[in-house]
């Protein structure tokens, strides 16, 4: 069947170069967020502007970056232009590599479509291809809204870790849809479910950075001093709901969407089917999540470790549902 | 930085004690004493307020408790197989393990999704929501028809706050000047959505009142998808049948193979229809590399179906059921029907016609299983076992395979038996199945088990006389067949969700006030539940409001 070998030969050659320029726009960002020698400059910083909200607001019209900010940036503790400009050169030279990767990448993700004339997330090799794609755009976006290169170490690491998954265990070779696929509702089923998944993944990050954030507040170990010139674990947590919030919807439309595609294909739209299971219970635990939050006696680090949970299972359904448990749902491509 | 944290913690507190509450004074009370702020609602008495914390308090709480325990309930009918999926494979589990494998199955675990301990979770889940919503709803009816409430005194502290003086110089008196201001801001805030309580010294506002709708309606769909989830499967059906191309289906009772309905399904009053299948085409990729080779590219069913004497053409497909009469025709499994002639000692036809052979799921190449049984050859019955290769291959140790699904190499390789097939014992039996108990097998002149193995078109003589011929090979769909009466209820209450979950978190529900007072105006804002633009909301007020000329205020 008329696939084009040549160019899903581009598209794995893609997916390697992205991977080069990834690890130099992780290791960037990695000295961005741990280098440890600018701490004291930083610190004394932080304090001096803490305060000078006008000084902020006139230095951000003029400098390069304000499309970073919204005016009424409420994170007062992000010091002044000029000092994060010095300081952050690292998370700068990795942005731009990472935007340079996301060419490669997104070129990557065309090319294997175009090779298979069809969606690019046949297989779990695919789906992963551009849940990362999708994961980078997605922190792309919330950086022109806020600064949060401080996740750019994790977004660039992860979606590293998951293309050398693709391209090893979840290798599939170029090829046309099987019959159970072959449906237009893979066209709008999967690629919100990959959305969910990069939004969950996102929000996840900003949850651990929550966490360890509230401990740097409170008791100031040695370790954590990288985090002081991070938002407050307040900040975080707000930015971590709201995107999970996001995604806790768009993982809605995709069990509903899942649901009328399994009537049409299974004749039923639910039957516990293990996916359907899998899709129930994260569900389920994001809702629990949403309701933590609004619960008194939930403290804020609690509710953060049920947003852990939630991206764990979200991880589970995807891998180990996939590849070792009976279901109907079995597209993996793998053996 | 104060202020500020304490108005988030406020904000989160409030989404809850404030949506039951209505109307609540200041935020400051929101997070502690909340059941103090209900004191000033003179509506709900003492045990108004009891009921409202018990409320607040246990039920929010216990229904997360639920939440939580759901998720993990729902688990192990993922890691056990269960009776709605594959009672075959339940079975073989028992078998398996022992007393362990009983100990499970008196705990239901092979039934989770109807067992008494997730049906319990769930419906004290249900029976907790209703005892959210009924009163939220109350409430929230009271609220959208009461008047925001007033400005409380200090006005400073709220999440976002600005003052300023009002550049009024020639307006005939500061009174004057003051209450021009006012209506401006009450036009200017009426315009976004506002809804507006006009006091003396200030204008109090409220929006976003769909926020809370939204999140009810999300709650009660929720019900309402759980009910008709319940309710569809007491009225609805679901039937197997296998259909040999050119045979014709006739939507009665005795014409499926398997039929499960409803508790309340009433099975005599099926539809009337008949489906025939004419024709089924499959292929399979035979270009691609590594495990994608053989795997399959498209099942085509043509079917024509008769309804009220009217004949229809469809093409069924894997994702494009068929829907008659209410009735829908899933197209879910397909495989092959070797046609094989079998005649006894006499030369007479005892056998004719395509027998459905079973494909082995793992095998892209289709390798089937399959039994025929002869009940009326002279002499002994008899019956044969044996393994269907579409494509007759060689693997690398030698053995017969089947390298590939389509019809390249059709090969038949069997054993025979004669004897008492056990058809006359009453017993039902599966015809995919022999029972060899009571039946020889054939053997050929020198002893050894006589192994029968065709391409299309041979004849192979049997030693008692017989024969057996491979004619050729026809194709079958398996198809699921079913009415569910609930579906768009179903998908009515799905989209109600979606509406109801998009509105409830993202339309931003805040209060605010414009208090002006010799000319030194305030403006005040209070988010309910999320709402990061509170700040910004002032912001553009104050923008607004600032330097404006001196007008009427409708402009
Ligand atoms: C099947 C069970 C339930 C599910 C799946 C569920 C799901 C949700 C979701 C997704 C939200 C939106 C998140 C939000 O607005 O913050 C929500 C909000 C809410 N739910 Fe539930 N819910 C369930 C049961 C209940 C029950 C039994 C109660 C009664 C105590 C309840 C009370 C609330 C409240 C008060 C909110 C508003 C939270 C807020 O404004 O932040 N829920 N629920």
């Amino acid at each position: 069947m008329d696939v084009n070998t040549d160019l899903a030969m581009w598209s794995n050659q893609l997916i390697i170069s992205a991977m080069i320029v990834y690890a130099f726009a992780m290791i960037f960002y990695a000295f961005d967020l741990f280098g440890a020698r600018e701490l004291k400059t930083a610190e004394t910083s932080v304090e001096s502007t803490a305060k000078a909200s006008t000084v902020r607001r006139t230095n951000r019209k003029t400098a390069s970056t304000a499309v970073l900010d919204r005016p009424n940036d409420d994170d007062a503790s992000v010091p002044s232009e000029k000092s994060r400009t010095k300081r952050h050169r690292g998370a700068r030279i990795g942005t731009s590599l990472l935007v340079l990767a996301g060419l490669l990448h997104v070129a990557a993700v065309l090319t294997r479509a175009l090779s298979v004339s069809r969606v690019p997330w046949g297989n779990m090799m695919e789906y992963v291809l551009t849940a990362t794609a999708i994961t980078l755009i997605v922190y792309l976006v919330v950086l022109t809204k806020k600064d949060v290169r401080y996740l750019g170490t994790f977004v660039s690491g992860g979606v590293l870790l998951c293309l050398g998954l693709a391209i090893t265990v979840f290798y599939t070779p170029a090829a046309k849809l099987i019959p159970a696929l072959d449906s237009y509702w893979i066209a709008i089923h999967v690629p919100i479910a990959i959305l969910s998944t990069s939004l969950l993944y996102i929000s996840a990050i900003l949850a651990v950075f929550q966490i360890l954030k509230s401990v740097h507040e409170t008791k100031d170990p040695k370790w954590l001093r990288f985090l002081h010139r991070l938002p407050s674990s307040t900040d975080l947590e707000r930015l971590s709901y709201t995107i999970a919030a996001v995604g806790f919807i768009t993982w809605t439309f995709t069990l509903i969407a899942g649901a009328i595609w399994a009537e049409v294909a299974w004749s039923r739209y639910w039957g516990w089917d293990s996916k359907e299971i899998w899709t129930f219970v994260v569900w389920v635990i994001y809702a629990a999540y949403l309701h933590a939050r609004a619960t008194r006696g939930w403290g804020p680090t609690k509710v953060a470790v049920l947003n852990l949970i939630g991206i764990a299972s979200v991880i589970f359904n995807f891998t180990v549902v996939n590849m070792y448990f009976n279901g109907l749902h079995s597209y993996s491509g793998l053996d | 930085m104060t202020g500020r944290t304490e108005g988030s913690e406020n904000t989160q507190a409030d989404a809850h004690t404030t949506a039951n509450a209505g109307a609540e004074p200041t935020a400051k009370q929101g997070a502690k004493s909340s059941a103090k702020s209900t004191v000033t609602q003179p509506q709900l008495g003492f045990f108004g307020m009891c009921r409202w914390a018990w409320t607040q308090l246990t039920t929010m709480r216990v229904a997360l408790i639920l939440l939580l325990v759901l998720a993990l309930a729902a688990i192990p009918g993922s890691l056990l197989p269960q009776r709605i999926q594959d009672p075959g494979r339940v079975n073989t589990f028992l078998e398996a393990n022992g007393a362990w494998g009983r100990f499970l199955d008196t705990i239901q675990m092979f039934d989770v999704y109807s067992s008494v301990w997730f049906s319990a979770i769930y419906l004290l889940l249900m029976i907790s929501l209703v005892g959210c919503v009924v009163p939220r709803t109350k409430q929230h009816w009271k609220a959208m028809r009461s008047a925001p409430p007033k400005a409380p005194k200090r006005l400073t502290r709220m999440p976002g706050y600005a003052s300023f003086t009002s550049a009024q110089a020639d307006a005939d008196s500061r009174e004057d000047a003051d209450e021009t201001f006012l209506d401006a801001a009450e036009a200017r805030l009426k315009k976004s959505g506002y809804r507006i309580n006009r006091q003396a010294d200030h204008v109090a506002a409220e929006r976003g009142y769909l926020r809370e709708t939204g999140n009810l309606v999300f709650h009660i769909a929720l019900l309402m998808a759980t009910l008709t989830m319940a309710i569809g499967s007491l009225f609805g059906y679901e039937g197997q049948r296998i259909l040999v191309e050119g045979e014709t289906f006739t939507n009665s009772l005795v014409s499926y193979d398997s039929f499960e309905p409803g508790s309340y399904y009433d099975a005599d009053n099926l539809p009337d229809f008949r489906l025939r299948l004419d024709t089924f085409t499959s292929t399979f990729d035979d270009r691609a590399a590594g495990n994608q080779f053989g795997q399959p590219r498209s099942f085509d069913a043509k079917v024509t179906t008769t309804v009220d004497g009217q004949q229809d053409s469809h093409v069924l497909k894997v994702n494009e059921p068929v829907r008659v009469n209410g009735v829908g025709v899933y197209l879910t499994g397909n495989g092959y029907a070797p046609e094989v002639t079998v005649r006894d000692a006499q030369g007479k036809v005892v056998h004719s016609g395509p027998q459905v052979f079973i494909p082995d799921g793992g095998d892209p190449g289709y390798s089937s299983e399959g039994v025929i049984k002869v009940p009326d050859a002279a002499g002994s019955q008899m019956g044969f076992v044996g393994v269907f290769l579409p494509t007759a291959a060689q693997n690398e140790d030698g053995e017969l395979v089947s390298s590939f699904a389509e019809l390249r190499n059709p090969y038949l390789v069997m054993s025979g038996y004669t004897g008492d097939l056990g058809l006359d014992s009453g017993a039902p039996q599966s015809v995919y199945s022999l029972d060899a108990d009571n039946m020889t097998e054939m053997t050929d002149e020198s002893g050894n088990p006589l192994v029968i193995q065709l391409a299309e078109g041979e004849t192979q003589q049997l030693p008692n006389g017989g024969s057996v011929t491979f004619d050729g090979v026809k194709k079958y769909i398996a198809v699921d067949i079913s009415q569910d009466p609930t579906q768009a209820l179903m998908l009515i209450s799905a989209i109600l969700i979606l509406l109801g979950l998009g509105l409830s978190l993202f339309i931003p529900r805040r209060r605010v006030w414009v208090r002006i007072k010799d000319g030194n105006a305030e403006v005040a804002a209070l988010a309910r539940g999320e709402d990061p633009m509170v700040g910004r909301a002032v912001e553009d007020l104050v923008k607004d409001l600032r330097d404006r000329p001196n007008e009427d205020g409708s402009r």
